[in-house]
C-alpha cells in the first residue's frame, strides 16, 4: 500500500480494522513524509522519537494508534512543550494535558509537536521564535495562526489528524488557510486542563483534520466535563459520528455578513456555498448581526488582560528561562493587558469588555431564536504572503474579526473548505456556527455542505 | 528548587529605640485598632487541587505538591466545596451577611513563593460580610471574611557553602480564611479578647487548628491613634505584623500606642508603613514604607465559575452550626444553675466543653450541685475531667460534698456541748453578732467528728437554739 501518510482518519480505522495495513507502517510512512518536508515548512517543533511504539501500543484501542499532530501549547508528559516561546525553550511537563490522556487511552499515538505563534499570540505563525511554518499548499503563503502548525501538519499529510486550541480563530482561520476542516468546540466542552493558558475565557481546544466526518470521531474522545477544569460542562457528550450523513432539509440558515467592507473576495463563494444548502434543502436568509467590528475591542481587552495575568508565572524563577526572552508580541501584549488592568482603568476597560460580550450572547440568542446554523467566511482572504504579519500589531485581530464575535460568547464552530482557486493552490473556508452546546449541528451541516461539494482535497465525489 | 538569593532582609532588621520602657502613654490619645486576621483551614485537600492539605506534618519540603498548587503551564484550579462552606458557616457564626453570588479574582504580585505570581483571593465580592464579636470592651464589627490559597514557604539556607533561598510549595494553595475587623477595638486587651474569641469560634467549629506558632492563624493589626473626642479616621496606618501569640499582640498594640503618641505629641507626623514586631525586644520596627498605591491589578478568575448559592442552602448551614460558647454558657446557666464566672471559662475549649457537659448531666440526675462541681472543676479542686475520668471525677465531688444522715437529737446535743464550752457566744448573737454562727457552724462540726451532716441542717439546729437562749 502506497501513500498510506495521505489517508483520513475514517480511511486508516477502516483499513487497521480490515488489516490493509498496520498502523505500524503507517505511523513510519508518516515519519519519512515529516522528513522529506519538515526542513522546508517548519511544522513541527519536535517529533516524538516514541511514536511508533505508541502506535504500536495503542493499535488495539479505538484510535487504533493513529499518529496525532498536537499544537505546542498543550502539556505533553516528558516531551517538549513550548508554546513556542524560548521562554520555555527547556520546558518538559510532568503531566499530560486532560485531552491528551483521554487520546492516548484511545490508542492516539503523538508523531509531535506542532509550530504556532508564540503562546498562541497571533494569526500567521509568523510570533513563533521558532521561525513561521509555511503554507504546505502554497509555501509562500502563511498557514494562519495560531494553530499554523497543525493546520499545516493536516494539510501536508504529516499526520492522521491534529489538536488544535482556538481563543479567537486559531483553529478555523489556519483550517481556512490550509483547505482542512477545524473545529471549535463550545467554551467548556473540551477540558483546557493542561493546555498553556492565552486567554483562558475563550481558550478551546479542538480538532484540526482532512474531513468533518474525523473532525467528528476525534471530537468524541476529546469532549466532555473534566474534573480538573471547573469551567467544564457536565452535560453529557452527545456521539458526534451520529450528526454524521444526515438531512438539512428545512434547517434555517443565517448568512451573516454580507454588508461589511473587505469581504468582496471571499463573500460571493459563501454566496455559492449558501446555494449549495438551499439545494440540500436548508432555508437560507442574510441577516444582520452586532457589528464584529465591536468583537475586536472587546476581544482586545479582555484577552490582553488574561494574557498580562496568564504570563505572570513565567518570572524566571522556574522555568529556565526568564522574562527577557519574550517575543515582542507577548510584550505589547502583558503591556496593553496591564494597563487595561490597572486601578482606574479596569472598570474603563475590562469590565465595559465584559458588558459588550453580554450583548453579543444576546444579539446571537437572539439570531438563534431565528436560524438552526449561522454561516459566514471564516477568513477575509486567502492565506496571506509570508512576512504580512511583521510589524502589524493586529494583524491578527483583522483576519480573525468575522470569527471573535463566537469566540467571546464561547459558540460552536466549524471551517470547511468552500472554493480552491487551482492557480495558487489556495482555498477560502465557510464558517459555519450553533448555539452553544450544539456542535452535533455544526457537525451535520458541514458533513452534508462537504458531501455535496468537491473543494475537500481528501474526498473523491 | 534553589533559588537566587533574595535581595531581602527584612528580618532582623535594627529597631530604633524611640521611647522609654513603661512611659505612660498621655491620655489625650485613644486607640483605633482593626485587625486583620489569617486562618489556615483543615480540609483534607488543598484549596484548588487534590493535594493533602498537611503542610506542617509534611515529611519534607514539597512532598504536597501537584501542576496546580506549583502553578504549572496549564493547570488549572478547581475550587475546593468543603473551604468555601466552612467559611460560609464561620460568617453565620459570627452574624454576617452571606453573599449568595461570589467569585475568586486574581490578586497580582511578583513574589517567589506564589508559584503563578497572582494569589487567588476574593476583591470585590466575599463569601461574608458585615459581623460581630462581642467582647467585655464592646462589640467589634466584621467587615468581611474572604477566602483564598496560601502563598509557598520561603526558607534561607546556606548549602554547600552558597547562600541560597529554597522554596517549599507543602503549604502552596492550602486554603486560608481573611477576618477583617472595622477599626472598632479601643484597647490592646480588647483586641486580645476579640482574637482570642475568634479562635474559640473557629475551633468549635472545626473548620482550623489555628495554630498560632507555626502560622495557621496570623495576626496583623492596624493602629492608629487619634485625640480623645475626634471623629473620624486618622490619616495615617500602622500595620504591625509577625505577631505569633495573643500576647505579643496585646504587647505590640500597648507599643505602637507608645510609639505613636509620642511622636504626636512632638507634632510628628506618623509615616503609613509596615512594622513587624519583635517578641524578644518587645518593640515593633519598621518593615517597610506602606505601598499607598499597592495596585493587584484584581480581575475575576476566568478559570473560576462564579459560585451561587441559595438561600435555603445558607439556612442549611444555619441549622448545621454547632452550639457556640456564648450560647452553651448561657444554657449551662439556665439548665444546670451554674454561674457565668465558671460557665465561661469551661466552655472555651469545645471538645473540654462536651466532656463537662456530660459531667453535668450526670451530677442533676444524681441531684448534686451543678453550679459547687463547676466551681470544683474550674478551681481544679477535684479530678480534670476527661472522658474516662467522669465517674472518678462525679464520686471524688460526692465524697467532698456528701452529707451524712444524722440523729436530730445527736446534733442537738453536739450544739449544746459548744454552746456549754462557750457561753460568750450566746452574748454575741443576742447583740446582733452573726458572725457567731460561722465560728458555732465550725465547732459543731467538729463535735460531729466522721459525720458530714448537710450544712444547711446545722445552720437551721443552731438557729433554732440559739433563740431559746
Amino acid at each position: 500500500m502506497t501513500n498510506t501518510h495521505t489517508m483520513t482518519l475514517a480511511q486508516y480505522l477502516k483499513g487497521v480494522a480490515e488489516k490493509q495495513f498496520s498502523p505500524t507502517e503507517v505511523t513510519q510512512a508518516i515519519q519519512a513524509e515529516i522528513s522529506k518536508v519538515n526542513t522546508d515548512l517548519n511544522i513541527y517543533l519536535t517529533e516524538n522519537e516514541q511514536a511508533v511504539q505508541e502506535t504500536e501500543a495503542g493499535s488495539a484501542q479505538p484510535l487504533a494508534g493513529a499518529a496525532i499532530a498536537v499544537k505546542d501549547n498543550i502539556s505533553t508528559k516528558g516531551m517538549r512543550t513550548t508554546a513556542s516561546s524560548t521562554v520555555l525553550d527547556t520546558f518538559v511537563p510532568p503531566y499530560d494535558a486532560t485531552i491528551m490522556t483521554k487520546l492516548k487511552a484511545a490508542g492516539m499515538s503523538i508523531i509531535g509537536k506542532t509550530n504556532l505563534d508564540a503562546w498562541a499570540h497571533g494569526s500567521s505563525t509568523e510570533t513563533s521564535q521558532y521561525g513561521r511554518t509555511l503554507n504546505p499548499r502554497n509555501p509562500e503563503h502563511l498557514p494562519g495562526g495560531s494553530s499554523g502548525g497543525s493546520a499545516a501538519a493536516v494539510a501536508a499529510d504529516t499526520c492522521i489528524a491534529a489538536i488544535g486550541t482556538e481563543t479567537a480563530g486559531s483553529i478555523r482561520q489556519p483550517a481556512a488557510w490550509c483547505g482542512v476542516v477545524g473545529l471549535k468546540p463550545s467554551y467548556g466542552r473540551v477540558s483546557r486542563s493542561g493546555v498553556i493558558a492565552m486567554a483562558s475565557s475563550t481558550d478551546s481546544p479542538g480538532p484540526i483534520t482532512k474531513t468533518v466526518e474525523d473532525a467528528a470521531i476525534l471530537l468524541n474522545y476529546m469532549a466532555g466535563h473534566d474534573k480538573y477544569d471547573g469551567t467544564t460542562s457536565p452535560q453529557s457528550v452527545p456521539d458526534y459520528t451520529q450528526a454524521l450523513g444526515k438531512s438539512i432539509k428545512g434547517l434555517k440558515v443565517g448568512l451573516l455578513y454580507q454588508d461589511i467592507a473587505g469581504l468582496e473576495v471571499v463573500n460571493p463563494h459563501i454566496q455559492a456555498a449558501a446555494k449549495v444548502l438551499e439545494e440540500l434543502g436548508a432555508v437560507v436568509e442574510p441577516v444582520a448581526a452586532m457589528d464584529p467590528h465591536y468583537a475586536i475591542s472587546v476581544y482586545t481587552v479582555v484577552q490582553r488582560g488574561e494574557v498580562s495575568s496568564n504570563l505572570a508565572r513565567f518570572d524566571g524563577i522556574r522555568y529556565g528561562n526568564d522574562r527577557s526572552f519574550f517575543g515582542d508580541e507577548a510584550k505589547r501584549r502583558i503591556m496593553l493587558g496591564t494597563y487595561t488592568l490597572s486601578k482606574g482603568y479596569a472598570d474603563q476597560y475590562y469590565t465595559t469588555a465584559q458588558k459588550v460580550r453580554t450583548a453579543f450572547m444576546q444579539d446571537f440568542q437572539k439570531l438563534f431564536s431565528n436560524y438552526d446554523v449561522l454561516i459566514s467566511a471564516t477568513s477575509p482572504s486567502f492565506a496571506k504572503k509570508i512576512g504580512v504579519s511583521e510589524n502589524a500589531a493586529m494583524f491578527g485581530e483583522l483576519e480573525d474579526m468575522l470569527l471573535e464575535p463566537s469566540s467571546i460568547t464561547g459558540l460552536p464552530g466549524i471551517n470547511v473548505p468552500c472554493f480552491h482557486d487551482t492557480t495558487t493552490n489556495l482555498f477560502i473556508g465557510l464558517n459555519i456556527m450553533a448555539p452553544m452546546w450544539r456542535e452535533d449541528q455544526v457537525i451535520t451541516v458541514a458533513d452534508a455542505y462537504e458531501k455535496a461539494t468537491s473543494w475537500n482535497t481528501w474526498r473523491k465525489v | 528548587m534553589p533559588t537566587k538569593k533574595l535581595p531581602v532582609g527584612i528580618l532582623g532588621g535594627k529597631c530604633k529605640v524611640l521611647i522609654q520602657e513603661n512611659k505612660i502613654m498621655p491620655n489625650t490619645y485613644e486607640l483605633v485598632c482593626g485587625l486583620e486576621i489569617h486562618a489556615e483551614l483543615k480540609t483534607a485537600s488543598k484549596m484548588f487541587c487534590g493535594c493533602k492539605n498537611d503542610p506542617f506534618h509534611a515529611p519534607q519540603p514539597n512532598t504536597y505538591t501537584c501542576p496546580v498548587c506549583l502553578g504549572m503551564p496549564g493547570a488549572l484550579p478547581v475550587a475546593n466545596k468543603k473551604a468555601i462552606e466552612w467559611t460560609i458557616k464561620l460568617g453565620l457564626a459570627l452574624g454576617c451577611k452571606i453573599n449568595l453570588f461570589s467569585k475568586f479574582d486574581r490578586k497580582h504580585y511578583f513574589y517567589p513563593d506564589l508559584p503563578k505570581s497572582y494569589q487567588i483571593s476574593q476583591y470585590d465580592i466575599p463569601f461574608c460580610y458585615d459581623g460581630v464579636v462581642e467582647t467585655s470592651e464592646g462589640p467589634v464589627r466584621i467587615t468581611r471574611i474572604h477566602l483564598e490559597e496560601d502563598t509557598g514557604k520561603l526558607l534561607h539556607r546556606s548549602v554547600n557553602g552558597a547562600e541560597v533561598s529554597l522554596i517549599d510549595f507543602n503549604r502552596s494553595s492550602v486554603p486560608l480564611i481573611e477576618i477583617v475587623s472595622e477599626p472598632d477595638i479601643k484597647t490592646a486587651s480588647q483586641a486580645k479578647e476579640y482574637a482570642k474569641k475568634l479562635r474559640q469560634i473557629i475551633r468549635y467549629l472545626d473548620i482550623a487548628d489555628c495554630d498560632m506558632e507555626q502560622g495557621g492563624m496570623r495576626l496583623e493589626a492596624n493602629t492608629s491613634l487619634r485625640v480623645v473626642g475626634e471623629q473620624g479616621l486618622p490619616k495615617y496606618k500602622v500595620e504591625v505584623k509577625n505577631i505569633n501569640s495573643f500576647r505579643f499582640l496585646e504587647q505590640a498594640i500597648e507599643f505602637e500606642m507608645q510609639r505613636q503618641a509620642k511622636l504626636l505629641d512632638a507634632g510628628e507626623s506618623i509615616p503609613q508603613e509596615t512594622r513587624g514586631y519583635n517578641a524578644t525586644e518587645g518593640k515593633t520596627f519598621s518593615q517597610r514604607a506602606k505601598e499607598d498605591a499597592a495596585d493587584y491589578r484584581y480581575f475575576p478568575d476566568p478559570d473560576l465559575p462564579p459560585i451561587r448559592f441559595t438561600q435555603a442552602q445558607i439556612d442549611g448551614f444555619t441549622a448545621d452550626l454547632p452550639e457556640l460558647p456564648a450560647a452553651k454558657a448561657a444554657r449551662w446557666g439556665r439548665e444546670y444553675q451554674i454561674e457565668a464566672r465558671f460557665a465561661e471559662p469551661l466552655t472555651a475549649e469545645k471538645d473540654e466543653a462536651a466532656v463537662f457537659e456530660t459531667l453535668f448531666s450526670q451530677a442533676q440526675t444524681q441531684k448534686l450541685d451543678c453550679n459547687k462541681l463547676a466551681s470544683s472543676v474550674y478551681n481544679k479542686r477535684i479530678t480534670w475531667p476527661t472522658a474516662e475520668s467522669i465517674e472518678k471525677t462525679l464520686m471524688e465531688f460526692a465524697a467532698q460534698f456528701k452529707t451524712d444522715t444524722v440523729d436530730t437529737s445527736q446534733l442537738e446535743q453536739a450544739v449544746e456541748k459548744v454552746l456549754a464550752e462557750n457561753p460568750d457566744v450566746i452574748e454575741k448573737f443576742k447583740a446582733g453578732n452573726m458572725q457567731v454562727l460561722g465560728f458555732m457552724m465550725g465547732q459543731t462540726m467538729r463535735q460531729l467528728g466522721g459525720i458530714k451532716p448537710d450544712p444547711q441542717l446545722v445552720r437551721e439546729t443552731i438557729g433554732k437554739i440559739l433563740k431559746t437562749k
